[in-house]
């Protein structure tokens, strides 16, 4: 004989509090965080390196935060930038957990940090899982990936509040066939708005980085269907619970 | 593998609850999944498997019910399955003003622990989910 315990809990649901606790810490000293998320080897270290080189030189203050299985590659590719740079070694998961994020930016992170960027592992299943406490999540694709990749990976592209098309320089060559991939990308996140941009020749990179300053000023955010659902269903994001003391500034 | 890290939050969530219950083992783990969850049950149940060796899990049924997705078109009022890969466009109106009305459901449905030796005690609470 069993008793059966009635449960209504999200799997995931100690994650998303407290990325929810997190966004609200970071909210309160004006940090705004953005989450990046693609494959490996879709440009995305690259545009983030010539995002933040802007940063710096329009002196927002910005930092990074690139997660990776292992080595520091990209954070001293990054660091170039001027920015703060965080590595963080991922010990083989294959995706940021909010715990471990804000365990990881506890006495790092420059209270006067504006934009937050988490260079997310390299990988379009299990991050588009896991809220780290973004306000804007970025999904990236590189044209050398093939317009359908959007319905491959439906929860990367489906929950994301903008997609950027890297690579665009690389377009014509590799034959993208651009209507395919906005179609694909209408398909599973109605709205969204999509960045066609190239870190070589610099295309886009004004839009992206605008469009991360407008969200730090308290723009609008697109809130894609799939997500919206989950909002509901477990619902606190976007409630204030200031119940925890804030990520450690110095 | 992105199962596996589901597989283990399942594990964790669980024996917080054993643990609130005062169970030392589970007998049974009910989860409910949706079909734009994201999550393949085969490969979760794999996962399960590993995730759960040495835990007060080592010897629970495991279920898995699958919600299949329902998208609503907010003008049309129209309900429709997204299908595979998903489709969110209204199929009347081909807009993208539309709700999710299910499948994106990832949870813990319920958990079943040996009954207690002292039957006088018996416990049907739930757990406010959360
Ligand atoms: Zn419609």
């Amino acid at each position: 004989m069993c008793q059966v315990v009635d449960v209504r809990q999200a799997v995931l649901a100690r994650n998303d509090g407290l990325a929810e606790t997190l966004r609200t810490e970071l909210r309160a000293r004006g940090t705004t965080m953005v989450n990046l998320l693609s494959s490996p080897g879709s440009g995305k270290t690259a545009l983030l390196e010539v995002v933040l080189a802007r940063a710096t030189a329009e002196a927002v203050p910005a930092a990074a935060v690139t997660a990776d299985l292992a080595t520091e590659n990209d954070a001293a590719r990054l660091s170039r930038s001027g920015a703060p740079v965080k590595q963080v070694h991922t010990g083989g998961l294959c995706h940021l957990e909010a715990a471990q994020l804000r365990g990881h930016l506890e006495g790092w992170l420059p209270d006067d940090t504006r934009v937050l960027f988490i260079e997310n592992v390299g990988n379009l299943v299990c991050p588009a899982s896991y809220d780290l406490g973004e306000t804007l999540r970025v999904a990236l694709m590189s044209v050398t990936e093939g317009e359908d990749k959007p319905l491959k990976y439906p929860s990367a592209f489906g929950l994301a509040n903008l997609v950027v098309l890297t690579k665009a320089d690389l377009a014509e060559a590799v034959g993208f066939d651009e209507p395919a991939f906005l179609a694909a990308v209408r398909q599973v996140n109605p709205g969204v708005d999509v960045l066609r941009t190239s870190a070589r020749t610099g295309l886009g990179v004004a839009a992206l980085w605008e469009r991360v300053l407008e969200v730090c000023d308290g723009g609008p955010v697109h809130r894609p269907p799939l997500a919206g659902h989950r909002d509901r269903a477990h619902s606190h994001p976007h409630t204030e619970s200031a119940d925890r003391h804030g990520v450690d500034a110095h | 593998m992105h199962e596996l890290s589901i597989a283990i939050a399942v594990v964790e969530a669980v024996d917080e609850l054993a643990r609130r219950h005062d169970a030392d083992a589970v007998d049974e783990v009910r989860l409910r999944v949706g079909e734009l969850a994201g999550v393949e049950p085969d490969a979760l149940d794999f996962a399960f498997e590993v995730a759960r060796e040495g835990t007060l899990l080592s010897t629970a049924r495991f279920t898995v019910e699958r919600v299949a997705a329902v998208v609503r078109c907010a003008p049309c009022a129209v309900e429709f399955h997204p299908g595979t890969p998903p489709n969110l466009l209204c199929p009347q109106c081909d807009g993208g003003s539309v709700e999710v009305l299910a499948g994106r459901e990832l949870e813990l449905a319920g958990v079943g622990f040996p009954a207690p030796d002292h039957h006088d005690e018996e416990v049907t609470a739930d757990v406010p989910g959360r």
